[in-house]
């Protein structure tokens, strides 16, 4: 024990030695318990919230953002160290914890937005984090002028010190001490012009690789607790079943079990604020222990609602629906559908089928939660530090401000962790059990209990004119809405399935976008790029679909939809205009590298999309062959537009990411569900994409831009899906219109 | 406070480790621990739970994804199915011990390469791109394909210039 010992005081050794949070967010990224003091230093000078400068001139910034391998722990201390003027090599990041404080006009948080979703870290940091190293900088060279006695106008900044017009030099640490006692501005100081940027824009390697290489890093499932016991839950494996009967007389005989505990689940139709499923929680000295613990359960299960729901039914009732058994929620009308019915040469009709799918994180999601009676600490992998908060403060009544909420770099988000279900388990297994829990879920649990894309049938139809020109469109969905079991929150039932404004609305003069809800019980929620995901495979397939009914060039068609460069309304997230000059730029760049339009002869297939998401406008292309059942892709292009790039390194590597996630789920994946239960268990069984089939390298080309920043977590991923099936097309003549690919093309080759 | 390694399972002899259970001794990272609890706990939470050697990550348990990856007597191994009395006599080479006073040239290779993003399956990944250079010290693109540990982010093409790249400097360093 005494090494525990020995590790708290030093924890409140170096917390006593500044202001508090920042100090423990160190605690956590080193987590190595031979080095805090030495690396950390013991002199550390705190100038704003974000930075802290030691006297030997060292540079530590804080990372506000949850870390889900989106890049944010190395983007976002990059904005600041540019404004501070400090060198990059000089600059040691670390993990802020979540900064929940309680003002005068209520609620706040001291280091502003925390959560990961929208690729919104960059943009909303952009300004701000900018401004808070601009703010810490003016600090600086306020202090230097007080002590040369000389105007701060007349003083510069360069590689962490502060420059007298005479050429005299005062470092940052020197000058830390005296800065921390100023006032700050009133006004935030202005900012660079980009021409003077000397890290943004600057290709940069993730910040703390050199830890993620030799193991380091700590991620929620690493982080341990003395007197914790793991908790494992067996949960009902059917949507909305209850517990019917349970013994749990062998498992309390496996060696480390400590505990069985029951944990109920919600009621159908009950907003979701817990857990997700009724569950029974195994507490066990180790992980392996309540593994086995949990194998040892006797229980048995109630059905419950959803008994009768199959991805089978779901597909024939999202059909009956399309097929005029209702009127469906209007999402947007344009014009007149009728008339533009008569007028027209051509008309065009597909229907494209969506599966449900899983995150399959590569870390599980779990928690580590100590309850004290008036405090909590929580560490875990997140994206939504706040809701954490918010779920812990509503099961237990802990005051925010008592709170303790630490991040860590987690292991894969993709949405799944904007849900804090297993907070709440973990929150209510330690509150039966009156100890620390480590709450660990298994492959299993996860493919199983997921918040799921939503499953939907796209029903498109396409008038053309006799100059082949599109003259209607109407897009008609029928899903699974994304809205599940909403807590509050005003949701519009087709949010996160049809968005009104995406392509072509604005473009074409007549349109009509329809949604229709097909009931399910399987809990629905945001999984990477969510509704466009979700879209824009049927709407850039069909279009490649009515280019090839009508013989027109499906580059060429697409261009003249978008016509001139121009700026229409957006009323979505990634709003409010939509520039379709920027879409067909990255459009037409991505033809011209892959080759398109050039004749071949070698049965290799080239298939393109492209698509606006949240800001961003990214375009695809794919060459691929098919041998015998087997599909070789042997390019893949991808050209994005998403602003200003604050690392290039960083916005290579989520286009890179994004368009394997889109090729690899476009593919293989799917949940099916059968008799209200899912029927995948483990990767066996969700086959993500390994090395052998995955393409050799993604041509990624980043458009130079001077818009703001987009954002490019999940830009990467709408267009690749369906850039992919026009490729397959290509090659084969074979129209795949159901996901994933790979069953289809199989059945239909 | 976290992260301290369990102190019932010391390095060297425990004077009261009498059977049963059977001790079983295993050689991790050069040093030698043993294991009294359940035998059939694989050798993953052995790491993790008891050494908090937490490098060594946990994926499926069911051995389909590789971010358990170590190696065993030298060779790739996926830790969550194996279990410590088949474990135990061999020695382990986990992420936290590749590297000797330099980093490993498939670590450095790595950092260049910038592969990770979430990181959470990397370790494995070095350890089976170590595995593979032993083997095959130029590999060509079907021993790379060979390599069947999942990355959720999609790295894979930074993963194989990462093992190029250490395929030259290991090369290189023979010279």
């Amino acid at each position: 024990m005494s090494g525990i010992d020995r590790g708290r005081r030093r924890f409140l050794a170096v917390a006593l030695t500044a202001s508090g949070a920042l100090v423990v967010g160190v605690r956590l990224a080193l987590a190595d318990d031979d080095v805090p003091l030495e690396l950390i230093g013991d002199d550390l000078t705190q100038i704003g919230p974000f930075v802290r400068i030691e006297r030997d001139n060292r540079v530590v910034i804080g990372a506000r953002g949850c870390e889900i391998g989106q890049g944010v722990m190395t983007a976002l201390p990059m904005l600041i160290a540019e404004e501070l003027d400090v060198d990059w090599s000089e600059v040691r990041v670390i993990q802020l914890p979540y900064g929940y404080i309680e003002t005068d006009e209520g609620p706040s948080n001291k280091y502003g937005d925390q959560g990961a979703g929208g690729s919104t870290s960059v943009p909303d940091a952009w300004k701000e984090l900018r401004e808070a190293g601009a703010t810490a900088r003016w600090l600086l060279v306020q202090a230097a002028a007080r002590e040369w006695n000389l105007p701060a106008d007349q003083l510069r900044t360069e590689s962490g010190q502060v420059i007298a017009p005479d050429g005299r030099k005062l470092t940052y640490g020197a000058l830390a001490r005296s800065a921390a006692s100023i006032d700050p501005p009133a006004e935030p100081p202005p900012l660079k012009k980009p021409d003077a940027f000397r890290i943004i824009g600057k290709p940069t390697r993730v910040v703390d690789a050199r830890d993620i290489v030799t193991g380091r890093t700590r991620f929620g499932i690493d982080a341990y607790f003395a007197g914790a016991l793991t908790a494992v839950i067996l949960r009902c494996p059917y949507l909305d079943g209850t517990l019917d009967t349970l013994d749990d007389s062998d498992a309390r005989q496996v060696a480390g079990v400590r505990d069985v505990i029951r944990i109920p689940g919600p009621k159908p139709d009950e907003p979701f604020s817990g857990p997700l499923a009724d569950g029974v929680a195994v507490l066990a000295e180790n992980t392996w222990a309540a593994i086995r613990g949990r194998n040892a359960l006797k229980a048995a299960w109630k059905q419950g609602p959803w008994s009768k729901e199959s991805t089978g039914a779901l597909a024939a009732k999202a059909n009956e629906l399309l097929d005029g058994g209702g009127d469906g929620v209007a999402v947007r009308r344009d014009g007149d559908m009728a008339k533009a019915a008569k007028q027209s040469r051509y008309k065009i009709e597909a229907r494209y089928e969506m599966p449900f799918l899983a995150h399959a994180t590569m870390e599980p999601p779990g928690a580590l939660i100590d309850l004290k009676q008036d405090s909590a600490l929580l560490i875990a992998s997140l994206q939504s530090p706040g809701g954490a908060s918010e779920m812990i403060n509503r099961l237990t009544g802990i005051p925010r401000t008592a709170i303790d909420v630490r991040m860590t770099r987690a292991g894969g988000g993709f949405g799944r962790r904007l849900e804090n279900d297993f907070v709440a388990e973990a929150v209510l297994v330690a509150k039966a059990a009156g100890k620390p829990i480590k709450l660990m879920w298994t492959r299993e649990d996860d493919l199983q209990h997921d918040f799921y894309r939503p499953f939907g049938v796209h029903a498109l139809a396409a008038t053309l004119d006799r100059r082949k020109k599109v003259t209607s469109w109407t897009h008609r969905c029928a899903a699974t809405p994304r809205p599940y079991r909403e807590n509050g929150r005003k949701r519009r039932i087709f949010d996160g399935c049809l968005e009104p404004d995406d392509f072509p609305a604005g473009l074409v003069a007549n349109l009509d976008k329809t949604f229709f809800a097909v009931p399910s019980g399987m809990p629905r929620g945001w999984w990477r790029a969510p509704l466009h995901t979700f879209h824009a495979f049927s709407v850039q397939s069909f279009i490649d679909e009515v280019a090839i009914a009508t013989k027109q060039d499906a580059v060429k068609l697409r261009l003249a939809m978008l016509g001139e460069p121009r700026q229409i309304p957006y009323s979505g997230h990634g709003g409010p205009f939509f520039d379709t000059g920027r879409l067909a730029n990255v459009l037409t760049r991505c033809a011209g590298r892959i080759g398109w339009g050039v004749g071949r002869s070698d049965g290799h297939g080239i298939g393109i999309a492209c698509h606006f998401t949240f800001g961003g406008y990214v375009a695809h292309a794919f060459e691929v062959s098919i041998e015998g059942s087997d599909l070789r892709i042997h390019r893949a292009v991808v050209v994005a537009d998403v602003g200003r790039v604050v690392n290039p390194l960083g916005v290579e590597a989520q286009m890179m990411g994004g368009t394997i996630d889109g090729v690899s789920t476009a593919l293989r994946l799917a949940i099916t569900v059968k008799d209200g239960e899912v029927q995948q268990k483990n990767f066996p069984d969700y086959p993500l994409m390994r090395m052998a089939d995955a393409p050799q390298s993604v041509e990624v080309e980043i458009v130079d831009s001077t818009a703001d920043p987009s954002g490019a977590g999940e830009m990467g991923v709408p267009s690749a899906a369906p850039a992919l099936a026009n490729a397959i097309y290509a090659a084969t003549t074979v129209r795949v219109r159901k996901l994933p690919i790979m069953p289809e093309l199989r059945r239909m080759l | 406070m976290q992260n301290e390694p369990d102190r019932r399972a010391t390095p060297a002899a425990k004077p009261h480790s009498v059977s049963p259970p059977a001790v079983l001794a295993i050689t991790i990272n050069g040093k030698p621990y043993e294991h009294d609890g359940d035998p059939t706990m694989p050798l993953l939470w052995f790491l993790r739970d008891t050494l908090r050697l937490t490098g060594t990550k946990f994926g499926c348990g069911v051995g389909a994804c590789g971010a358990c990856t170590v190696l065993l007597d030298g060779k790739a191994a996926r830790s969550c199915l194996l279990p410590m009395h088949d474990a135990a006599g061999h020695a382990v080479t986990t992420i936290e011990g590749l590297a000797g006073n330099a980093l490993h040239p498939v670590q450095s290779a790595w950092i260049e390469e910038d592969v990770p993003q979430c990181g959470y399956c990397q370790a494995g990944q070095i350890l089976a791109a170590v595995d593979l250079l032993q083997r095959k010290p130029r590999p060509g693109e079907e021993d790379i394909a060979s390599i069947t540990n999942l990355c959720r982010c999609g790295t894979y093409p930074r993963i194989r210039r990462a093992i190029l790249r250490a395929s030259e400097a290991m090369q290189a360093a023979k010279k």
